[in-house]
């Protein structure tokens, strides 16, 4: 019997095996067993969280394949690993190490700024990060197996990440309602393939599993996020940059499995002490915006 | 017995359920997500679905769903277990000493194909449907060994991937990923036949 490997059912397939759960930031094998043991369905391994690259500067690479190994032995859940935009071979690499899906992400600095990675090669799945469907179509048409909002990495702060869902589920809709003969003005519109607003129609949804990203830092934002539509919810600095992480972790599960049980979520807030510091969008300056890489 | 007096529950804690929901309405019957271990109750038949099932045996344990799924099995409810749910439901786990819903007489190796780069798809010959079955593995397990009273109904590369004993189905694949019924039409079958003998 013939086995194929890396084809889109595989690719998009496990990213619908990680719906309703939550993918967390880590940075060495003790925070994954941390977040393996409050109930993540992945493990991110990075070199240093969101915030932490705000706070550093300079640029922003794929993490010490050193990390990934020592996360990728530490726990059982998958590994998921970033590469810069457009940087082969990062992804390469982290392909080629066994990770199991790679964040092509503007929370790194950019390889290229004028081209994403085509992502269709790969054997590797993708995620990238999206504010509104004809970007969202665009890594779709490149081979992105899974979509994330972009939010605003790093800063605490949900509203990105609300505008960000809010405007795909939106044009989702209005896809959705359109008639045949509409849908080419509507590619142009949104700089999007044709072919894959066409399968948003036919399907009456997104053809892949769309998580929140950027700016989650409590429970109360990770239901939040789940009410909005989201499939699932990415943690970054939230967790480990809070007072308690293992509280935090386990509280951010619950309240993604449990997004409309406000009792619970009252209760699971209560005792959780301070969250990381967040930064007010409009404070940000150009340069810091995360979200308006890529393209 | 008709399709539409089944209630087929889908263990909702995480992972491919809503797949599982258009496959069981696309058969007629009615699906549910479980939330909660009391809707155990009005339930005829559970799907354990894919996801993580490292993810899914701590929520079990959080929400207080392991006796309450142990109960269900003993009252001789059917329960298909795929992927993450065919090791929730098996006895022993390779390499582990620990299991979770020690349920039926198989020894599960988790990622036994490996991890993600090594996931694959292929036509599988399954006992019971007439023509091959297009099957997704996602870092999927095997059974490494079963006891004698478990049927085997699948196998790749001489590895055992869809088995059955009484009221348990397992698959190491992903029925709920294609548009391909069959094979849950076989989970439902056992409902229904459950079902009918426990009013007769």
């Amino acid at each position: 019997m013939e086995k194929v490997l890396g084809s889109e059912a595989v690719k998009r397939g496990m990213a619908q095996m990680q719906k309703g759960g939550v993918i967390m930031d880590v940075i060495n094998a003790e925070q994954a067993k941390i977040a393996e043991a409050s109930g993540a369905v992945a493990v991110m391994a990075l070199e240093r969280v969101p915030s932490d690259i705000r706070a550093a500067g300079g640029v922003a690479r794929m993490a010490d394949p050193r990390i990934v190994d020592e996360v990728m032995n530490a726990v059982s859940i998958p590994v998921m690993a970033k590469a810069r935009i457009g940087h082969i071979v990062e992804a390469r690499v982290l392909e080629a190490m066994g990770v199991d899906y790679i964040d092509e992400s503007e929370v790194l600095t950019p390889a290229d700024e004028e081209f994403h990675l085509l992502k269709s090669d790969y054997t590797v799945p993708f995620v990238c990060g999206c504010r509104d469907l004809g970007e969202a179509a665009r890594r779709i048409g490149e081979g992105a197996s899974m979509l994330r909002t972009k939010g605003e990495p790093g800063t605490g702060n949900i509203v990105e990440a609300v505008r960000h869902i809010r405007k795909v589920n939106a044009q989702v809709r209005k896809v959705i309602r359109m008639n045949d003969d509409e849908l080419m003005t509507e590619a142009k519109n949104l700089g999007a393939p044709y072919e894959v607003l066409k399968q948003i129609k036919e399907e009456g949804k997104l053809p892949v599993v769309n998580f929140a990203a950027g700016g989650v830092a409590t429970p109360a934002d990770a239901a939040l996020m789940m009410e909005l539509g989201a499939d699932g919810v990415f943690v970054g600095s939230g967790i480990f940059k809070s007072d308690n992480p293992e509280k935090f972790a386990n509280a951010i599960v619950q309240a993604t499995t449990y997004h409309n049980d406000y009792e619970l979520i009252g209760k699971l807030s209560k005792e959780l002490g301070t969250a990381m510091k967040g930064i007010e969008i409009s404070k940000l300056t150009a340069d810091d915006r995360m979200q308006d890489r890529g393209w | 017995m008709r399709n539409d007096e089944l209630t087929i529950g889908i263990l909702g804690l995480q992972g491919a359920i809503s797949e599982h929901l258009n496959h069981i309405k696309s058969l007629g019957a009615k699906g549910v997500i479980i939330k909660k271990p009391v809707q155990l109750e009005d339930i005829d038949g559970l799907i354990l679905p894919g996801g993580e099932s490292t993810t899914m045996r701590k929520l079990i344990d959080r929400y207080g769903f392991l006796e309450p799924l142990k109960n269900f099995s003993k009252l001789g409810k059917p329960i298909f277990g795929t992927c993450a749910g065919m090791v929730l439901v098996a006895k022993e786990i390779t390499d582990s000493t620990e299991s979770h819903l020690h349920l039926m007489d198989v020894r599960v190796k988790r990622n036994a194909f490996g991890r993600q780069r090594d996931s694959f798809e292929a036509y599988l010959d399954i006992k019971g449907l007439k023509d091959p079955f297009h099957a997704v593995f996602i870092r999927a397990p095997y059974i490494d060994s079963a006891n004698k009273n478990v049927e085997i109904l699948a196998t790749f590369d001489d590895h055992i991937v869809a088995a059955r004993q009484n009221h348990l189905l397992v698959s190491a694949f992903h029925p709920e990923l294609t548009e391909d019924n069959r094979f849950l039409e076989l989970f439902v079958h056992m409902v229904k036949n459950q079902k009918a003998a426990s009013i007769y």
